[in-house]
């Protein structure tokens, strides 16, 4: 990004406003009709796009972090639990798939939070559009980068040994269950983006509510050995229904009461934070 | 054309809204006629920006009711939004997109389908001088392109209503005369701009009436003449060579003008209003009776000007205080949350 940095100071030759070049564009033409709710969902997911053209780095977050999750977690815990990394990770690698796409729904909150800090929330919410456009949209691009991270997730996987019995449709069924949840898991970070104060904040709040999620699940061990109380908690926990479902669709047996309560959380999510988060976007 | 430039845009009565304990509307009302540039004036944290947040349906107010173009800008929000537009004091485009995607992704979400969407912002980039600048991130930008394309941005469905929050501050003289250029050329094209500015002279160069806002309240409402008027229409200050005749300048300056003179704490300065209603002369007459006067006491005055009253001198004289600068959205979006 160098070269961008000598153009900034680059004057431009003198602009004067010219009363006749204004009139042609001032003069009052007729309204478009406005555009469709999924039109303009997509339209705001298009600048999502554009925002990842134009920055890059930001896709470290959706390859690197998963990349090194995996592999982390891969060689610590497999010897130990599995007896060997490759056979832990028949077990491990869809957990660690859904706990790096969760981790990386929190993102969606920041994005939010910062684009009201920096006023441009305000352009879009004095539009005629669709209310929720603008944050539908924004998940929509959100879920571009989930489908990156769980494909990066998969093939590396693939490549250290991980072997669906499920193939192609069950690995694609589950990424689609991946997607389906963290796009209404992401409505929990809209809402939190709106409320709290600060992007650090939020990023504060989203680690207190991912870790004890993902790390207190099924992701990493059975939870047979867990004491009662534990169990308990894991088996509402809707990581665990989520890596249950994964898990089934990617060994080629599928389970559907898991698939089931997964579908339900999502609903839930969406229904309980796509409202609040309504609200709060109606009111502030 | 008549439903943009016929009646009033904007209709306020008694608009309050509070952030906390801190109370950025006490009751606002105004009237604005299309077709006009009205101007709201007044320092940072007077409650403009709040009031221009809840007339571009932004903010809600907790009491009161606004009307712009007849709709409620609380029950009939959608409506409001689409006959009006907002370039904000802060970022209004996405300073990571390119001045083209920016306006693109506008006029798509104002219903225009690709094409015409690209057409409409090439157009627009070309009036506004950015032609050159389209393809580079807005972040780029310097601060007189980044107005242009907030303006730009604001302008892409020709709105009946402009709301423009500070639009020059921070600006350079070419570039604030750039954008008076600019507002000038969309309210002679019928749409109506609402202006706030810190700027007397801003108000005073673009708007046909202006509300003095203080405190979240209006203060005084008029033409900027009659505004001027009402509080004299000019400033004379006077710099002695010597400090011992300040006493009998004084003196001198009461006589000629009757009104109250300022001693400033340097010994050498003095400060007097001419021009004050009521007077049958105008303020260059009565600042060259004043100096003459002068000269016949055997003064001597090593510096003298004439000016227009500054709006920390126009705030003195309607609120007895000095205009105070605080943050006010700083105070918004802490207490928002």
């Amino acid at each position: 990004m160098s070269d961008t940095t000598t153009t900034a100071e680059r004057a431009p030759s003198v602009y004067v406003p010219s009363a006749e070049a204004l009139a042609t564009v001032l003069a009052p033409g007729a309204r478009p009709p406005r555009p469709s709710a999924l039109g303009a969902s997509l339209t705001f997911g298009w600048r999502a796009m554009l925002k990842i053209k134009h920055v890059p780095e930001q896709l470290f977050d959706v390859t690197a972090f998963p990349i090194i999750m995996v592999l982390m977690f891969t060689y610590l815990f497999g010897g130990a639990l599995a007896g060997s990394p490759r056979e832990y990770l028949q077990f491990f690698l869809p957990g660690i798939m859904v706990t790096s796409v969760v981790m990386i729904t929190m993102y969606t909150g920041v994005g939010l939070n910062t684009d009201i800090e920096k006023g441009i929330f305000d352009r879009f919410r004095t539009l005629p559009v669709w209310r929720p456009a603008a944050l539908v949209g924004m998940i929509f691009g959100d879920v571009l980068r989930y489908i990156l991270a769980a494909l990066v997730i998969l093939g590396l996987g693939l490549v250290l040994g991980f072997r669906p019995e499920g193939g192609v449709l069950g690995a694609a069924v589950g990424i689609g269950l991946l997607v389906i949840f963290s796009f209404a898991f992401s409505w929990v970070w809209t809402f939190f983006g709106l409320i709290l104060r600060s992007e650090k904040s939020v990023m504060g709040v989203s680690m207190m509510v991912l870790f004890p999620l993902t790390f207190l699940s099924n992701v990493f061990v059975e939870p047979s050995t867990m004491p009662g109380w534990l169990q308990a908690f894991v088996k509402v926990n809707p990581v665990t229904q989520l890596v249950a479902a994964i898990r089934g669709a990617m060994s080629g047996e599928s389970d559907p009461s898991a698939t089931m309560w997964l579908l339900l959380w999502s609903a839930g999510f969406v229904l309980v934070f796509g409202t609040l988060t309504m609200y709060k976007y109606n009111r502030r | 054309m008549s439903r943009r430039t016929t009646g009033l845009a904007i209709e306020a009565q008694g608009l309050t809204r509070s952030f906390g304990n801190t109370r950025a509307l006490a009751g606002i009302d105004l009237q604005v006629p299309a077709g006009t540039v009205y101007g709201l004036l007044g320092p940072n944290g007077a409650g403009k920006t709040t009031a221009v947040r809840v007339l571009a349906t932004l903010l809600r107010p907790d009491g009161g009711s606004a009307r712009v173009f007849g709709h409620d800008v609380v029950t009939e929000a959608d409506k409001v939004r689409s006959r009006v537009s907002l370039t904000g004091q802060y970022a209004s485009v996405d300073e990571d997109l390119t001045g083209t995607e920016n306006l693109v992704l506008l006029a798509r979400l104002l219903g225009l389908r690709k094409p015409a969407a690209r057409e409409r912002a090439a157009a627009l980039l070309a009036a506004f001088g950015l032609t050159e600048a389209s393809d580079r991130q807005v972040k780029k930008y310097s601060g007189g392109m980044r107005r242009r394309i907030d303006i730009a941005a604001s302008i892409l469905n020709t709105p009946d209503l402009l709301f423009l929050d500070e639009p020059t501050t921070g600006l350079d003289p070419r570039s604030r005369n750039q954008v008076w250029e600019i507002v000038r050329a969309v309210v002679s094209h019928g749409t109506t701009v609402l202006l706030t500015t810190q700027y007397l002279d801003e108000a005073d160069q673009l708007a046909g009436r202006i509300a003095v806002v203080d405190h979240g309240r209006v203060i005084a409402e008029g033409t900027p003449g009659e505004l001027k008027s009402s509080i004299g229409s000019g400033t004379v200050h006077l710099r002695l060579r010597d400090p011992a005749q300040r006493p009998e300048a004084e003196r001198v300056l009461r006589e000629a003008l009757d009104v109250p003179v300022q001693l400033a704490a340097d010994p050498v300065a003095l400060t007097a209003r001419v021009g004050e209603a009521g007077t049958d002369l105008d303020a260059s007459a009565q600042a060259a009776r004043v100096l003459s006067d002068l000269a016949r006491a055997g003064i001597v005055v090593d510096n003298f000007s004439l000016g227009q009253p500054s709006l920390d001198e126009v705030f003195l004289a309607l609120t007895d205080h000095p205009a105070v600068p605080t943050d006010e959205r700083d105070d918004e979006l802490e207490a928002a949350r």
